[in-house]
């Protein structure tokens, strides 16, 4: 290997390769190469997935049969097995992104954050990466949720557009909670005091939303906490796409603009935050 | 000519000052040593070098680049290989490498043939594709480094290489690391506490102690200052760092580390 003549074609490959040089080429890149090493990852160790199969299934096998003949939630013209799929589908993939916090305390501690921090790599290309790759694991759910919709013959939407659209959706779901929970691991940095806290924010945001009752039925004070809580906004959208005549409260266009600047603010932040991981 | 140069370099933790105004200044192509025992600063010093951590006062250049004012300059130029073992033990060992290509924008072309020849150059071609977590220490280091090699950096971070291999391991590593300084003309600083590693390995060392650097020099130059040219390295360490430091020794710094070391046991 001759270093000399490595640096000289590296140089006439510079000049090929400028475009590749602009901040928001490189920002997309980055970001996909941190999304690809996820992927990458759970390609060979799959088994991940198929443990958080058994949630979905215990939610609305038990909760949700034993609620639907209740008859104790108001749900309109659809049945609470119907209305309530989209809730456990969202909330399987808050779980998921809830975890992402441990991991970056896990990288943390085996020191391999410290080599992403020291490599120009955008700070926001290293978290978004991240959590775009939450959102792949929500997809996973995603599936789960889907085949037992079926087996409940709840009356699904499988429109190839609805089905982007909830994908979507989840993407957006999975990119502000997992980075949330990012947010959270770089400032309390200890594994067992993550737990703790995880444990603690993932309740609230799931009682506090749309998820397994409508927000209607809920007293005032829920209700407001309800409304800024963008897991209500991911549900309201995944439920009227994925089951059919199923209504949106809000309306798809707000339901995606408040998910979408959610995710640019919390991203930002995550961005400005996660160096300190390093600390 | 210096690449690397500190100016008064300092960083706090609250009261704890890990590393006090520290001057150091590194020429091309040397092989420098940190060496001082647990709790120096020396991996703190490290973190402030690769842009982890910013100083809480005085100033760190890398081939003119300032790490707080021109941090995504620096970071082009450096390679960084952590204290712990921190290759992902979920991937393979190609793809470590591949990951590390592409976030170093290596160009498409060139990728595969740079991964390969760095594989081959620290013998781990044949393990390629197993999943790191499979591998020894010592394999592990060797792939962190040609990890850190990849954007062919101007100077290269080892925080304690071999700490933790066994004495084949760290033979074979230092090897790796005398033939980068040799045949690509590399600028190495690392750490360490073994004082076999900085005497067989390091063209030039700084001593730290307590967050300071109490002498630094060739080894030649440190033993010479230390009143003996025949002394032992492990003599010249504890002559600067060990127990029975002088208070008004002639050596710069020797009076504040004892009262360092004072207050400390009061802390303590
Ligand atoms: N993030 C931090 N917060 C508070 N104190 C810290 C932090 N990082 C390091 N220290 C303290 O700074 C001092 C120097 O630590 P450092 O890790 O730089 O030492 P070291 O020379 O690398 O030691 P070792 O040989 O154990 O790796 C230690 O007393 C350590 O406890
Ligand atoms: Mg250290």
């Amino acid at each position: 290997m001759d270093s000399e003549k490595f640096q000289k074609q590296d140089k006439q490959q510079e000049d090929l390769d400028n475009w590749k040089k602009w901040p928001i080429i490189n920002f997309i890149t980055k970001t996909l190469v941190i999304t690809e090493l996820e992927i990458r990852k759970l390609k060979h160790d799959p088994t991940e997935l198929i443990s958080r199969v058994i949630q979905p299934i215990m939610w609305l096998l038990i909760f949700g049969e034993v609620l639907a003949h209740a008859r104790a939630i108001p749900t309109g013209h659809m049945s609470y097995l119907a209305f309530m799929a989209p809730g456990v589908l969202a909330q399987s993939v808050l779980f998921v992104s809830i975890f992402y916090g441990i991991a970056v305390i896990w990288e943390r501690d085996l020191g391999i954050v410290y080599k992403f921090l020291s490599s120009p790599a955008p700070r926001t290309s290293l978290v978004l990466g991240k959590a775009i790759s939450a959102g792949i694991r929500g997809f996973s759910q995603a599936i789960i949720v889907y085949i037992l919709a079926l087996l409940l013959k709840i009356p699904l939407n499988l429109n190839i557009w609805a089905l982007l659209g909830v994908l979507i959706f989840i993407l957006l779901g999975a990119i502000i909670f997992s980075t949330f929970s990012l947010i959270i691991a770089c400032i309390v940095k200890v594994r067992e005091r993550f737990m703790g806290i995880g444990q603690l924010l993932t309740m609230p945001l799931f009682f506090a939303s749309n998820a397994i009752y409508p927000i209607a039925i809920m007293p005032r004070w829920l209700q407001i906490f309800s409304h800024v809580n963008p897991l209500t906004y991911e549900i309201d959208a995944i439920r009227h796409l994925m089951v059919l005549n199923a209504p949106s409260v809000y309306g798809l266009g707000k339901d995606f603009g408040v998910l979408l600047l959610a995710s640019i603010i919390i991203v930002w932040i995550g961005s400005k935050i996660y160096p300190n991981i390093a600390t | 000519m210096i690449i690397l140069q500190t100016e008064q370099l300092t960083k706090q933790f609250g009261k704890l000052i890990a590393v006090n105004h520290v001057d150091i200044s590194v020429q091309r192509g040397e092989i420098f040593g940190l060496l001082g025992p647990n709790g120096a600063g020396k991996t703190t010093m490290l973190k402030m070098f690769t842009t982890l951590l910013s100083p809480s006062f005085g100033t760190v250049k890398i081939s003119g680049f300032d790490i707080v004012k021109q941090p995504n300059k620096v970071r082009q130029i450096i390679g960084y290989v952590p204290q712990m073992l921190s290759a992902d033990g979920t991937l393979t060992g190609y793809e470590n490498l591949l990951i590390f290509a592409k976030i170093y924008d290596l160009p498409a072309k060139t990728r595969e043939k740079r991964i390969w020849e760095l594989l081959e150059l620290m013998n781990l071609k044949d393990s390629a594709n197993f999943l790191v977590r499979t591998y020894s220490g010592g394999m592990i280091r060797r792939l962190e480094i040609a990890q850190s090699l990849l954007h062919q950096p101007h100077i290269l971070f080892l925080d304690e290489p071999t700490v933790g291999l066994d004495p084949i391991a760290r033979q074979t590593v230092w090897d790796r690391i005398i033939h980068l300084s040799k045949e690509y003309d590399l600028t190495i600083i690392l750490t360490t506490h073994y004082m076999e590693e900085a005497e067989n390995l390091c063209t030039h060392l700084a001593i730290m102690h307590l967050g300071k650097v109490v002498a630094q020099g060739t080894q030649k130059e440190l033993k010479k200052s230390a009143g003996d040219p025949d002394m032992s390295m492990d003599k010249v360490f504890s002559h600067y760092a060990g127990a029975e430091i002088e208070i008004g020794g002639n050596i710069h710094g020797l009076r504040e580390i004892s009262e360092t070391r004072q207050t400390a046991r009061r802390l303590g």
